[in-house]
């Protein structure tokens, strides 16, 4: 049998009005799955934020104690700063190489398929087999020289990001594929016509044309760096840890989700409502610097 | 094509909420325990089906991953079926967990009991858990690989004795085939017998010194240096380079199990695997257990280190069917006969009236020592604060000590971390 498709049939206001009034009833389930995911467990964690509490079900209301402790806790703070580093040094790393390798792979190498799919693939695998992986390849060499990534803070921060890039850089480059391929053709014959070379061509047509790329690639390397939790807990899990004179002990790989996830599990119990107001300064951090490169890069994007 | 997918999709999605909203309550009582011990798991499941097919109370079982108990329970006891029995081994689980447990004492389980001295006790008296099984640990030794070696058990008296055997062992494990030492494997799967239980050496004597009747607010770290010498000896005596401990994916069970080594600190809980026909078929005569020597004065006339972290409580917050029926349930598991030869075939030492004699040797060893006069080595470490926090930096320090640092790490995570943790318990 054979569907008849009557466009106009479809756009009578006969058919199109009671189905425009029912659009509350199909957003009803994803809004309903959005409330109960995501709205609500957001809301329950800035309550909680403000409270005490062992488990989330009877929580005492105590006010601002939490944030101060928070932001006062020098393990947080250095957290902060390590993830920073981490997140400068992997967004240019992998940016870089990521759109270094797109470049490459659409000047019509022979098998760029192939490479392409193999680039990618790292991205297939799981945050924590991936941890523990790279830390037995990284143990393999540095056992050698008799020390390991859990000995040197320096290893285990240059071990994450050479994990991370590993994971990362196969994901962003399709994405700088995808928009190197949809930069006119007749913009870059007309380059080549005025006489501009290789890299000039580089500089000054493709990088402008694929800046929504980049938008999208630096806020995707900048949040994910901001955010990573699996691949630094499965990789070091903090060590090496740094004995401070006041008892204090500074994990010194330890990036901010994974340090409010230790505060929070912690066997520390009264510390639960301080790693929520950490969780909750966290999101606003992330979303902030987020926010700021997001407009910082549109405003450099050409239209087309 | 497209008819079929959605019909699929309206399906499963059907199947999903009628998932959600399926499990109804039952007017029973139910019992969910949290179990602790991932060794206990397979008789505990077993324990329970012939529990349900006996009185119909449906017995859930779940363990929590090594190491993960905290973070299990924090999350189960958040659930609207949380765990109606759950463990409360120490010092440190009665301040987090003390609201959460029914006072049990006078129950038919506690009356039971042949001691009150594994029970947890919050300050206002109220039995918060009470022992479900006693262990001892110490250095178990292989004396068949013993006797190979030229020596017996008797030659090993205290610390000194120990060396020696252990370095004369390790200086000719080439001829003789076999270590002193099963490797000191610091990773999370082992490090606990030496953050934890070989910490507790360092913790006693002081504790006794002391007179510790509740945690104390610093500690002075006065037998650390026993504390390195036992290390030490571990670490220089065995198969294993010192530097990889944390890497190197270690199983020290296995190495011990196969013969590969003479020495092997744990307790009383591994004479089931270690014997077990499917596991490493030891013959139980050549098992012994030994108390830790770590060279303090007097240490010849020391006991194995007995106590327990095994202390079960039962949830207040559950409805009034499921707290009968958990305390029913407990009550079956230490008086019953099949319940306690469970208990006693898996646990050894089981504090309960009618509890038969258990066949585990190390228990054996522990008893024909505190008949002898020697002194029980309790278990000091269930003051610590903090208690996963602290062990996690002091094996992070000794970690970086085996590597070359130095011993001063371990020091400031024993004695300023106590402080610290401390510190962090109480605000």
């Amino acid at each position: 049998m054979k569907l008849k498709r009557d466009a106009a049939a479809l756009n009578s206001k006969l058919l199109r009005r009671p189905i425009q009034k029912c659009f509350i009833l199909f957003l009803i389930p994803t809004f309903g799955a959005f409330i109960i995911g995501f709205i609500y467990p957001f809301l329950q964690g800035i309550y909680l934020s403000f409270c005490k509490f062992i488990t989330t079900r009877n929580a005492t209301f105590i006010g601002i104690d939490n944030y101060k402790t928070a932001l006062t806790d020098s393990t947080f703070l250095h957290a902060f700063w390590y993830t920073a580093l981490f997140a400068i040094v992997s967004l240019l790393l992998i940016n870089i190489l990521a759109f270094a390798i797109a470049y490459a792979l659409t000047r019509e190498i022979k098998g760029s398929n192939l490479f392409r799919t193999v680039f990618f693939m790292p991205n297939l695998i799981g945050g924590i087999v991936l941890g523990y992986i790279w830390s037995m390849i990284f143990d393999g060499v540095l056992s050698r020289y008799n020390t390991s990534i859990l000995l040197e803070s320096k290893y285990g921060f240059w071990g994450l990001i050479i994990l991370m890039c590993w994971q990362q850089i196969g994901y962003m480059m399709i994405i700088y594929i995808a928009g190197i391929q949809s930069v006119p053709e007749d913009m870059i014959e007309a380059a080549r016509i005025d006489g501009a070379s290789g890299w000039q061509t580089l500089i000054k047509v493709v990088i402008p044309s694929v800046m929504p790329s980049i938008t999208i690639c630096t806020f995707l390397t900048l949040t994910n760096s901001f955010k990573l939790f699996d691949q630094n807990l499965a990789l070091t899990g903090g060590s090496p840890f740094e004995f401070k004179s006041d008892g204090t002990i500074i994990k010194t790989t330890e990036m901010l989700a994974l340090n409010i996830y230790n505060t929070f599990y912690g066997s520390n119990t009264a510390a639960r409502g301080t790693a929520q107001a950490k969780a909750v300064i966290f999101f606003v951090l992330v979303a902030t610097i987020s926010i700021i490169q997001l407009r910082a890069t549109r405003n450099k994007e050409v239209q087309q | 094509m497209k008819r079929f997918l959605s019909l699929l999709l309206a399906v499963i999605m059907v199947f999903t909420l009628a998932a959600c909203g399926g499990s109804g309550k039952g007017e029973n009582g139910k019992v969910y325990w949290l179990n602790f011990k991932p060794e206990l798991d397979e008789a505990l499941q077993t324990l329970a089906t012939s529990y349900t097919k006996q009185t119909g109370v449906e017995v859930k079982v779940v363990t929590a991953a090594s190491g993960k108990y905290e973070e299990t329970l924090t999350a189960e006891m958040d659930k609207s079926e949380a765990p109606t029995l759950f463990n409360v081994g120490n010092a440190a689980g009665v301040k987090t967990w003390g609201d959460y447990c029914l006072d049990l004492k006078d129950t038919d389980a506690y009356n039971a009991l042949t001691t009150t001295s594994f029970n947890q006790v919050d300050a206002n008296g109220k039995v918060c858990s009470i022992g479900l099984c006693y262990e001892a640990y110490g250095i178990i030794v292989n004396q068949a690989l013993l006797t190979k070696a030229g020596y017996k058990l008797d030659d090993i008296k205290d610390f000194d004795s120990l060396k020696k055997v252990a370095e004369d062992i390790h200086a000719r494990a080439k001829d003789l085939g076999f270590d002193a030492f099963t490797s000191a494997g610091l990773d999370d799967s082992s490090s606990w017998r030496f953050s934890g239980h070989l910490a507790n050496m360092p913790l006693y004597y002081e504790g006794k010194d002391a007179g510790w009747t509740e945690c104390p607010a610093t500690i002075t770290g006065k037998y650390l240096d026993n504390f390195k010498a036992i290390w030490d000896l571990y670490t220089a005596n065995s198969a294993t380079d010192k530097t990889k401990l944390a890497t190197a994916g270690l199983d020290a069970e296995a190495e011990f199990g196969k013969g590969e080594a003479v020495f092997y600190q744990n307790g009383t809980w591994e004479y089931a695997n270690l014997t077990a026909a499917d596991k490493y078929a030891m013959n139980a005569d050549d098992l012994a257990m030994i108390p830790i020597y770590c060279g303090v004065a007097g240490e010849d006339k020391a006991g194995l280190c007995s106590g327990t972290e095994n202390a079960l409580a039962v949830n207040a917050n559950a409805s009034e069917a499921d707290k009968t029926a958990t305390l029913d349930f407990l009550k079956w598991m230490v008086t019953s006969e099949e319940g306690l030869k469970c208990l006693v075939d898996n646990l050894g030492g089981v504090p309960y009236k009618n509890a038969p004699e258990s066949e585990n040797p190390f228990f054996a060893d522990g008893n024909a020592l505190l008949a002898a006069g020697n002194y029980n080595v309790d278990w000091t470490f269930n003051y610590t604060p903090n208690v996963d926090d602290w062990r996690a930096a002091v094996v992070n320090a000794m970690v970086q000590y085996c590597s070359g640092g130095s011993w001063d790490a371990v020091k400031t995570a024993f004695v300023d971390g106590w402080a610290t943790q401390y510190k962090a318990a109480n605000s």
